[in-house]
């Protein structure tokens, strides 16, 4: 198998440990932002009744990341959370990303493909995909 | 309920299900839902929204250490993710179109299907049959390590553990869970892949899978912050515990209450389905 040949820079092996430590850093880090969001959260609404029985969807601008971006700037408990989460769901998308370079290293062209078509859905449902 | 207390209620809920869900292998979202829903009347679109979001959390947490013991087979896992994100969209979709009854019924039957998938016996790992040509132009074939050192496999039947990956996302879009019984199935029973291969290699198609259909979950609003952040972080610990108790738990009991308490949550949202009570 050419995979495990010497002369190949990124070895199936040193893919797998750069994809460990990328899903780790981005699951710690999407934690510590929900934790610090959860807080703000408790802090400013801990009293208030909880409503989560019936559905109204959320804020516009919590719909799409750009505008959770906006909302986590200006430091809205929810806007940070959902930074957070957004974060969380980028992890995976992060890990696509690099093994598309991954594989493209390692010349091995039908799975760049096969991995830029995993990209092209997961952007679309982040960035185009409506209801 | 003030929502203090509805935070740490739900957060002390999902630091369970992490926990339970990571040592019996079924994952902690196939019961988020229903306790959301259930037990904290959640409306059904925000619990299947929070609980997505969890599912990528242990998925990548999970996969970030099994990727490196070398059991995940990276190249099957970026082939089937074709199917399970173009389903998941699918699934994402879908949850506009069928009311919240339907949902509730069809994941009561699913639920019922996991945990019976799961005690499904395993199949002998068989490596010595003869490579498939199309998994051999997909360079599909893998190894993993075992006691006596690297051992080869040959994937199969392709084209069908393809279509079972595809029902396996549209039901991860549809109802908010990772369908990893329904990814084991393919690939270990289908595809004949060695059980410990399709099971790191379904952990480590999760998060993709979810991600898939998070994005569309966000902007139709069902994910809420209030919910999401108590599951998330509770759910992460819960299972980060679970993985580290399994090594010395006897987890033969804990199946079974396991496997009960699913029991009584699949017919009461097949129930709460049927009669409109969600």
């Amino acid at each position: 198998m050419s995979v495990f040949g010497s002369r190949q820079k990124w070895s199936d092996e040193r893919v797998e440990q750069v994809l460990g430590n990328l899903l780790r850093v981005g699951v710690v880090a999407a934690a510590v932002v929900v934790a610090a969001g959860g807080f703000l959260h408790l802090a400013r609404h801990g009293g208030a009744p909880a409503d989560h029985h019936t559905f109204h969807g959320e804020p516009q601008d919590l719909q799409s990341p750009w505008g959770i971006l906006a909302a986590a700037l200006a430091l809205r408990s929810g806007g940070v959370i959902q930074l957070g989460l957004l974060l969380l769901i980028a992890t995976p998308v992060a890990r696509v990303v690099f093994s598309v370079f991954a594989f493209a290293l390692q010349r091995d062209f039908t799975y760049v493909v096969l991995t830029l078509a995993v990209l092209g859905v997961l952007l679309y449902s982040l960035f185009v995909g409506h209801a | 309920m003030s929502v203090l207390m509805f935070t740490l209620l739900v957060w002390v809920g999902a630091v369970l299900a992490g926990f339970l869900g990571a040592l019996t292998g079924l994952g902690g979202g196939v019961v988020i839902v229903p306790l959301l829903a259930l037990v904290f009347g959640v409306d059904l679109r925000y619990a299947i929204g929070a609980s997505l979001v969890s599912v990528i959390g242990t998925s990548s947490g999970a996969a970030a250490a099994y990727v490196r013991e070398g059991y995940t087979n990276i190249r099957v896992g970026m082939f089937l993710e074709i199917a399970t994100t173009l389903g998941a969209l699918c699934g994402a979709f879908l949850t506009a179109a069928v009311p919240v009854e339907g949902i509730a019924v069809v994941f009561g039957i699913v639920l019922l299907l996991s945990a019976f998938l799961s005690s499904w016996p395993r199949p002998e790992d068989n490596i010595t049959d003869t490579p498939d040509a199309l998994a051999a132009h997909l360079r599909l074939d893998g190894s993993y390590p075992t006691p006596q050192g690297l051992r080869g496999y040959h994937v199969h039947h392709v084209p069908l553990g393809f279509g079972l990956m595809f029902v396996a996302g549209i039901l991860s879009g549809l109802l908010g869970i990772g369908s990893g019984a329904f990814k084991v199935l393919a690939m270990d029973q289908a595809m004949r892949i060695p059980f410990k291969v399709s099971t790191t290699t379904s952990n480590f198609m999760i998060g993709v899978t979810a991600a898939a259909s998070a994005g569309v979950y966000l902007r139709r609003g069902y994910i809420d912050p209030g919910v999401a952040m108590p599951v998330m972080l509770g759910v992460l610990l819960g299972s980060l515990l679970g993985t580290r108790v399994l090594v010395v738990a006897q987890t033969q009991i804990l199946r079974i209450i396991f496997g009960l308490v699913i029991l009584a949550l699949a017919i009461e949202m097949i129930y709460k389905g049927l009669t409109g009570g969600l």
